[in-house]
């Protein structure tokens, strides 16, 4: 388990208060101005040799694209673009960032502004979050007082603004681009890349955007040193991640744990263990809805980190763990989750607008037993007729569910739906396309 | 993709009034000059407050006008988000969120409830026209399910007897506490915490 002292978000549950002067005392805005001095390529350099990886689902590396933004401020001028749009089902650590832990969030946008040159920062948080952007407002008007931001922000020379956009409870918006012309007053429907938004984003001026936990992690790394953030987990999965531990167990939470603990002991231990026993659990999502699932045997030895669960053709996107046990039916589960896709399509690109409703439709009919057997694999070709054939990621995410419930549940769902309509003629189905066979 | 249900009664005209009038000027201070278009989602819910919790499109056109943008943008804009109400919904409105991680811990118990003491179906007034709900896609507060926003607060924790006793309340003109209903702070692993003990003791 990790140590107390290797935590970076200490104020998670709000024992102290998310108030400046307690996070003064916890060690946000200590020395930000030495920091800064120390110059650009340095902070780009130190989140580099941390290995520190976006928070936000892709686990991109963070240094890594903060050097792909240009160098000198050219005619454009350049944005940050904060992601706090969380959406993904099962996902809730950007929330409590944002209620308890806004100085660290803050602070972040400073140094990653500086680094890249903008002078401006967006900060997207989905239009639910009312309460929570409330308290980030109240934050940032603290800072803005206390002159930590705002023109020459920790008396730095550097003149550093932040303002809140509200989304308006659109998943896709979550996705970079999409997020991008949400922010310019349009749909949120991606765009093309590339251009990266890098060179060419927001007002198309350079911009880089990243999730709430990666920006709020870089003034501890800062603080501490990259060495220390790169000697917790494991190589090029280094660092801490807040966990989000939801469904069947028996005191879901959020903890900060290191990458590369495993999945096991992160229920038993936090969560309070597998409602009815561990040998209750059937399988688990490990990184929110996107994120295929892993059957109980995966779940036994398997450790949550990036490389470990791309190993097991899953992903540890972000990081939000959701148990099922067997009490649940797994295939309404995945149903449900489908619909969510159907519901959050942005329309943009065919196969993910008519696919994701298709998935669903034939999920439903899998729960209830009324889907023919050939029906099963007919399921898995349609997945793979949306994955990797959409402009943004959405296609991936909505495929990939559908695919893990086959990959390791095929045999529960086919056993379900076994029927062959061609023999089977009691069965009255008005969807079946063959139907007039039934009648000879 | 959701489908949006615009309401047939409109009315025909729509301003801002004062205070939000200078509360749209200060929003559109926030983009850079000659972008005031990324103002229309701020707008549109300065609008929707303003107008009972629902936009009508004679507020689409107002906004179109105010910030110098095609009508047929601001209506795609305010289709396109689930959280621009286009047709009136009650003084309390109930988004129940059902996706896996609710539903597994008993959401469907709470739309039961909202059915039985609200009204039988989505987005229909209650009898007291006070009241309405809807069922909606993951609000982000997983670790505390099933959960229920209530206008802008979170209720979290929840199962079919809170929820009736929230229902009551609200019915009966109280304001219930937003928050956990199990007592728990936050989202810390109810009676089991491992972790910050000492800042937690201290």
């Amino acid at each position: 388990m990790l140590k107390d002292e290797d935590r970076i978000f200490t104020n998670l549950y709000n024992d102290l208060g998310p108030d400046i002067l307690s996070a003064q005392k916890r060690g946000d805005w200590n020395n930000t101005n030495e920091i800064i001095k120390k110059g650009k390529e340095w902070i780009i350099n130190e989140i580099k040799s941390s290995e520190l990886r976006g928070r936000g689902g892709a686990g991109f590396p963070t240094g890594l694209k903060w050097s792909f933004a240009p160098k000198e401020v050219g005619s454009r001028p350049h944005y940050l673009v904060i992601n706090a749009d969380e959406s993904e089902p099962g996902t809730c650590k950007d929330r409590d960032i944002l209620r308890f832990e806004p100085h660290k969030l803050i602070e972040g946008c400073l140094l990653t502004a500086y680094a890249v040159n903008a002078k401006k920062c967006y900060i997207y948080i989905r239009g639910e979050y009312i309460n929570e952007g409330i308290k980030l407002q109240e934050a940032i008007n603290e800072a803005y007082e206390k002159k930590l931001i705002g023109s020459n922000a920790c008396n730095t020379g550097w003149d550093f603004d932040i303002y809140i956009h509200y989304g308006a409870g659109a998943y896709i918006c979550g996705e970079e681009t999409a997020l991008l012309e949400s922010l310019e007053g349009k749909k949120g429907q991606p765009r093309l890349k590339p251009p990266f938004p890098a060179l060419i984003g927001l007002y198309g001026c350079p911009t880089i955007i990243n999730n709430v936990e990666t920006i709020a992690v870089v003034p501890t790394i800062l603080r501490r040193g990259a060495k220390w953030f790169s000697s917790l987990g494991k190589p090029k999965n280094t660092g801490t991640k807040i966990y989000c531990i939801s469904g069947n167990v028996n005191k879901p939470c959020n903890v900060e744990e290191e990458m590369g603990i495993s999945l096991k002991d992160l229920i038993e231990k936090h969560a309070g263990g597998v409602t009815g026993g561990w040998d209750n659990l059937k399988a688990v999502i490990p990184g929110g809805s996107s994120m295929p699932l892993l059957p109980k045997n995966i779940c036994e030895t398997i450790k949550m980190d990036f490389d470990s669960l791309v190993e097991q053709k899953s992903g540890l996107g972000t990081a939000g763990i959701v148990v099922i046990n067997n009490d649940q039916d797994i295939i309404k589960c995945m149903a449900r989750i489908a619909r969510f896709y159907k519901h959050e399509s942005c329309g943009q690109c065919t196969p993910c607008r008519e696919g994701a409703g298709w998935m669903w439709r034939m999920l439903e009919r899998m729960a209830k037993g009324e889907a023919s057997r050939d029906e099963v694999d007919m399921l898995m070709d349609v997945t793979k007729q949306i994955e990797g054939h959409t402009i943004c990621a959405f296609g991936e995410g909505s495929a990939w569910p559908v695919q893990g419930l086959l990959r390791h549940f095929k045999k529960e769902v086919a056993k379900r739906n076994n029927f062959n309509p061609l023999v089977n003629r009691s069965k009255n189905i008005p969807y079946l396309v063959d139907q007039h066979l039934l009648e000879k | 993709m959701s489908i949006k249900k615009i309401s047939k009664e409109q009315p025909t005209d729509f301003k801002f009034d004062n205070e939000n009038l200078k509360n749209a000027e200060k929003i559109i201070k926030n983009y850079p000059k000659g972008k005031q278009q990324s103002a229309v989602m701020p707008l549109l819910y300065l609008a929707q407050k303003q107008n009972n919790n629902w936009i009508p499109l004679a507020a689409m056109k107002y906004i179109a006008k105010f910030l110098s943008m095609p009508y047929i943008k601001v209506y795609e804009v305010a289709t396109f988000y689930t959280m621009y109400n286009l047709s009136p919904v009650g003084k309390y409105f109930f988004q129940i969120c059902t996706t896996t991680p609710c539903m597994i811990r008993g959401a469907y118990d709470i739309v039961a409830k909202c059915k039985e003491k609200i009204s039988n179906k989505e987005n229909e007034l209650s009898n007291d026209n006070s009241c309405s709900w809807v069922e909606v896609e993951c609000l982000g507060a997983c670790v505390n399910a099933p959960m229920v926003q209530i206008n802008d607060d979170y209720y979290e924790d929840l199962d079919e007897e809170k929820i009736e006793k929230i229902i009551n309340q609200i019915q009966n003109g109280d304001k219930p506490k937003p928050g956990s209903y199990r007592g728990r702070v936050n989202s810390e692993p109810e009676n089991n915490r491992k972790t910050l003990l000492d800042i937690k003791n201290a």
